[in-house]
């Protein structure tokens, strides 16, 4: 019915042979990647396959020992959870990584931190350019209020919650900081099935609407397959396969690697 | 106050004249509510009919209007208006196969329609209703790639007006000068619990009458603030929000979405309220459940309070003398409590709040009008537009409707039928003659299908529908779903079932409500092993015996009911299901069935027995099938002699 959504773009995040180990356990090993632009990526694998730590090394919380990250055109060994974060990367966390005592609204307001440039004398003062930018800033939130639904919320404490609501929220935080690239760590853990179809759409939504590259991580396998354009896969640190989710379907490799194989 | 405008679109640039700088409409938009005057109303109204007429909408084509309530949609009522065509409001939330139905039977050419979920429908449905060609929506949400040429966005369709208008001056002001009072304004489709949805013909005439005996009857002007929440398919909401509007020229705020309507109430605190007995219902149960979660001082404190406020609040309210220790306390209860709660439902600055559509209970009722919101019952249906009879403030009795409105007259059939004719009738029954000759008589009288009678004050009581009113042999008038809408304003009653046309006394079948009495054995230690357990205990019989016997003094007060008390009654065993075809699916009791089905039963009802035993098949959801069996109690229950109170 609705015509061929985005162009997917060229190579914009570039992962080149990285390993990574915290004292003797090797937690990633020589995995390169690659994601382009306008796209949904994937990253599947077992417990413990190294999903999070690919994460982690991509926004600078983990040093690769080895091996580099090109984001948009620059080459670096290690990236810093900052620079990430201003050069327009913005992630969600597993474990919900929200302030429970603030609003709804005020978390996120915190997601547009980094794009708030009046001096901390003004702000206090509350008077001026930190006026005028505040509700320039207040007006990108509500738009990204209005965009996930959850304007009946707005004033709610985070923490009042249910746990569905509570990860739109997150991932509404993230938008806030307008990035280009979004990195969601399971956004659909743990949501029973109508909540993961909202998340779904949103998530849709988000690429379409804003154009914005998505790196997820997620378990339930009908959600990866129907979303993502391209899916790689981790196991015990070491990536088995890669590809479109068809590739992915017919993996021999993949496959014994989620149902296991006779020794 | 008042304008003399005939039909809605020159009611439209009368305000732009009279008032233009006065704000017409709000919506809440990304957090700040935006809002328009009534000049700006006029100019987009204007706007709107010249881009439909740019696009090929003329006279006579009719115009589906589906969303929540948004300005831009009940401008499209006035620009629609102005071409001399008729807008169609349709339920926002009804199934395709419903839309379907309505699009053809009212052969809808154009439709304007909210956002991509509706238009998704329409564009399901324009499979199959081939009449159907255009499709406007407001918000783009989500529908970049939507390429279909039967779409337009209501922004381009503006550009196009403001294009059209310029080229062609003089356009618009022709078309309005063309309405007439007596053209069809709006085709309002009734829900139809039987058979199709009838399309029901307004004209402007009609519905400005109702409007502007509305408007005098209780006084609004200008300066009103309503919340149109309700959907814009009813006519309540299209009275309410759009024609009242019209006449009194008052703001309308349209919430942010259907989710914040309880803050969007609180922070425009209206002052004119209309809403059916449900959302009464729901608003009380919110608090009740948010007193309970209080600190134990504030709940005791509400709960001293609300008590004072029964004693006297009403009364207060309208007037009557209250002793001053009473006077005082709910003064002190209007400071700590009852105008912080008025504050946080948003109903601090009421003037007049209404409902209508369906009983409300007493206990209800009495909640807000002791908290000093003069709530009141109004009668009438989508074929009268809702102007048939009004309580007046400040004498209200539960149970009547209260007084013919100005205009109406209204007389009681031969079978107890209320018979209507105003004004505010419809015009006919869209394509539907053969319905229309069936419901207004020769001498045009609307008839309205409810049974009723005027009370000894000259109020209208309403009883119940017209066809399941009986009479007892000797010659009492009989009412079920009356009696068995008191029984089951009694929390621990779920549902009941009344016996008693055409045999000599009225016997009752009762559905205990699990969670209510169950809480309450709980409370008693009395301990139970499941419904059908649960249900025959003596204390569970003594406690719905009481309830009974309630109702039975309440009945006694009522000359013309007092015979059809109940003498017997009995607990059903299972719960009445719609998977058993017991229920409809909208939860109405299917009584003959009920009755053929439980026949044994009800034959011991009518007998001496104390019990009787009694084995049915039940449906589980899985769609399994298994046998209940029980041997059920009769008990009998205290009646009361015909006595006159001014209860």
């Amino acid at each position: 019915m609705s015509a061929p959504a985005r162009r997917i773009g060229d190579v914009i995040l570039k992962l080149e042979n990285i390993s990574l180990s915290f004292g003797g356990v090797k937690a990633l090993s020589d995995i390169s990647l690659d994601v382009r632009e306008h796209e949904i990526r994937a990253i599947i694998g077992p417990n413990g396959a190294g999903k999070s730590s690919m994460l982690n090394v991509i926004n600078g919380v983990y040093h690769p020992s080895a091996g580099s990250v090109t984001f948009k055109g620059n080459t670096r060994k290690q990236m810093r959870p900052h620079e990430a974060a201003s050069q327009g990367i913005a992630r969600t966390f597993q474990n919900i990584a929200l302030f429970k005592g603030m609003s709804v609204l005020d978390n996120l307001m915190t997601g547009r931190t980094l794009k708030m440039k009046a001096g901390f004398l003004s702000q206090c003062l509350y008077f001026g350019p930190a006026l005028r930018e505040e509700l320039e800033h207040r007006r990108k939130v509500e738009e990204i209020i209005d965009f996930l639904q959850i304007e009946s919320i707005r004033k709610t404490p985070v923490g009042r919650l249910p746990y569905g609501l509570q990860k739109r929220v997150e991932l509404g935080r993230a938008l806030a900081a307008e990035p280009e690239m979004l990195l969601l760590d399971e956004p659909m853990a743990g949501m029973n099935v109508e909540e993961k179809q909202d998340m779904c759409r949103f998530i849709l939504d988000v690429n379409d609407e804003f154009g914005t590259t998505i790196v997820l991580i997620e378990h339930d396998m009908g959600v990866v397959m129907d979303l993502s354009d391209r899916v790689v896969v981790l196991d015990y640190g070491r990536k088995i396969g890669d590809g479109t989710p068809d590739e992915i379907r017919t993996n021999q490799a993949v496959i014994d690697a989620y149902l296991g194989v006779k020794h | 106050m008042e304008t003399r405008g005939d039909t809605f679109p020159r009611l439209v640039l009368e305000h732009a004249q009279v008032r233009g700088a006065h704000t017409a409409i709000r919506e809440k938009n990304l957090g700040i509510w935006q809002s328009w005057t009534w000049a700006q109303v006029a100019d987009e109204v204007r706007w709107l009919a010249c881009g439909l007429a740019s696009q090929g909408f003329k006279r006579g084509m009719n115009l589906a209007i589906v969303g929540d309530n948004r300005p831009r949609l009940y401008w499209a009522f006035a620009a629609t208006q102005s071409l001399g065509g008729v807008p169609v409001p349709l339920y926002q939330d009804a199934i395709t196969s419903e839309m379907e139905y309505v699009l053809n039977d009212a052969e809808i050419v154009f439709a304007i329609v909210e956002d991509q979920e509706q238009v998704d429908k329409l564009l399901e449905i324009m499979l199959r209703a081939p009449r159907l060609k255009r499709i406007f929506h407001d918000d783009t949400r989500g529908m970049r790639h939507y390429t279909q040429a039967e779409l337009m966005s209501y922004d381009r369709l503006r550009e196009l007006g403001q294009q059209y208008d310029r080229e062609h001056p003089g356009f618009y002001a022709q078309c309005v000068a063309q309405t007439k009072p007596e053209d069809v304004s709006v085709i309002l489709y009734t829900s139809g619990t039987t058979g199709k949805p009838k399309g029901v013909c307004h004209t402007h005439a009609s519905l400005i009458a109702a409007s502007r005996g509305d408007v005098s009857f209780d006084g609004f002007t200008e300066n009103e603030e309503v919340l149109s929440y309700l959907p814009m398919a009813w006519v309540g909401d299209h009275l309410f929000s759009y024609a009242q509007a019209m006449v009194a020229g008052f703001t309308v705020n349209c919430p942010e979405s259907s989710e914040t309507v309880m803050i969007d109430l609180r922070e425009i605190g209206p002052t004119y309220y209309f809403g059916p007995p449900r959302v009464f219902e729901n608003l009380l149960t919110q608090v009740m459940i948010r007193m309970d979660d209080a600190a134990a001082i504030k709940r005791s404190m509400f709960h001293y309070f609300m008590g004072v406020a029964r004693r006297c609040g009403t009364q207060l309210m309208e007037g009557k003398s209250v002793p001053l220790k009473d006077r005082l306390l709910y003064m002190l209860g209007n400071m700590l409590v009852y105008g912080p709660l008025k504050n946080v439902l948003g109903m601090s600055r009421i003037r007049v709040a209404y409902t209508g559509g369906a009983a409300i209970g007493p206990d209800l009722y009495g909640f807000y009008r002791s908290l000093g919101i003069n709530l009141k019952q109004l009668y009438g249906q989508t074929e009268t537009a809702a102007y048939v009879c009004k309580q007046a403030s400040g004498q209200t009795k539960l149970d009547v409707v209260g007084r013919p409105l100005p205009g109406v007259e209204v007389k009681i059939a031969e079978n107890g039928e209320v018979l209507v004719k105003a004004p505010s009738m419809l015009k006919e029954y869209y394509k539907r003659p053969d319905a229309t000759a069936e419901s207004i008589t020769p001498d045009g009288y609307f008839m309205t299908g409810d049974a009723g009678f005027f009370d000894a004050d000259g109020d209208l009581k309403i009883i119940d529908r017209a066809k399941d009113v009986g009479r007892l042999t000797d010659g009492t008038l009989f009412a079920p779903q009356f009696i068995e809408n008191k029984l089951k304003f009694f929390s621990h009653i779920k549902e009941a079932v009344c016996f008693g046309d055409k045999t000599d006394r009225a016997c009752a079948f009762i559905n205990i409500d699990m969670q209510s009495v169950g809480n309450w054995a709980e409370k008693k230690n009395i301990s139970y092993g499941g419904y059908v357990d649960l249900s025959s205990k003596p204390e569970v019989y003594a406690l719905i015996q009481e309830c009974v016997e309630k109702v039975n003094a309440d009945l006694a007060a009522d000359e013309q009911l007092c015979g059809s008390q109940i003498k017997r009654f009995l607990i059903l065993h299972k719960e009445l299901d719609a998977d058993d075809d017991e229920l409809t699916r909208t939860r109405k009791v299917r009584r003959g069935f009920v009755a053929e089905k439980y026949a044994p039963l009800v034959d011991a009802l009518y007998s001496d027995k104390t019990s009787q035993y009694i084995k049915t098949q039940v449906k589980f959801e899985d769609g399994r099938t298994g046998d209940v069996e029980a041997t059920v109690r009769i008990q009998n229950a205290a009646t009361h002699a015909a006595r006159r109170t001014a209860a």
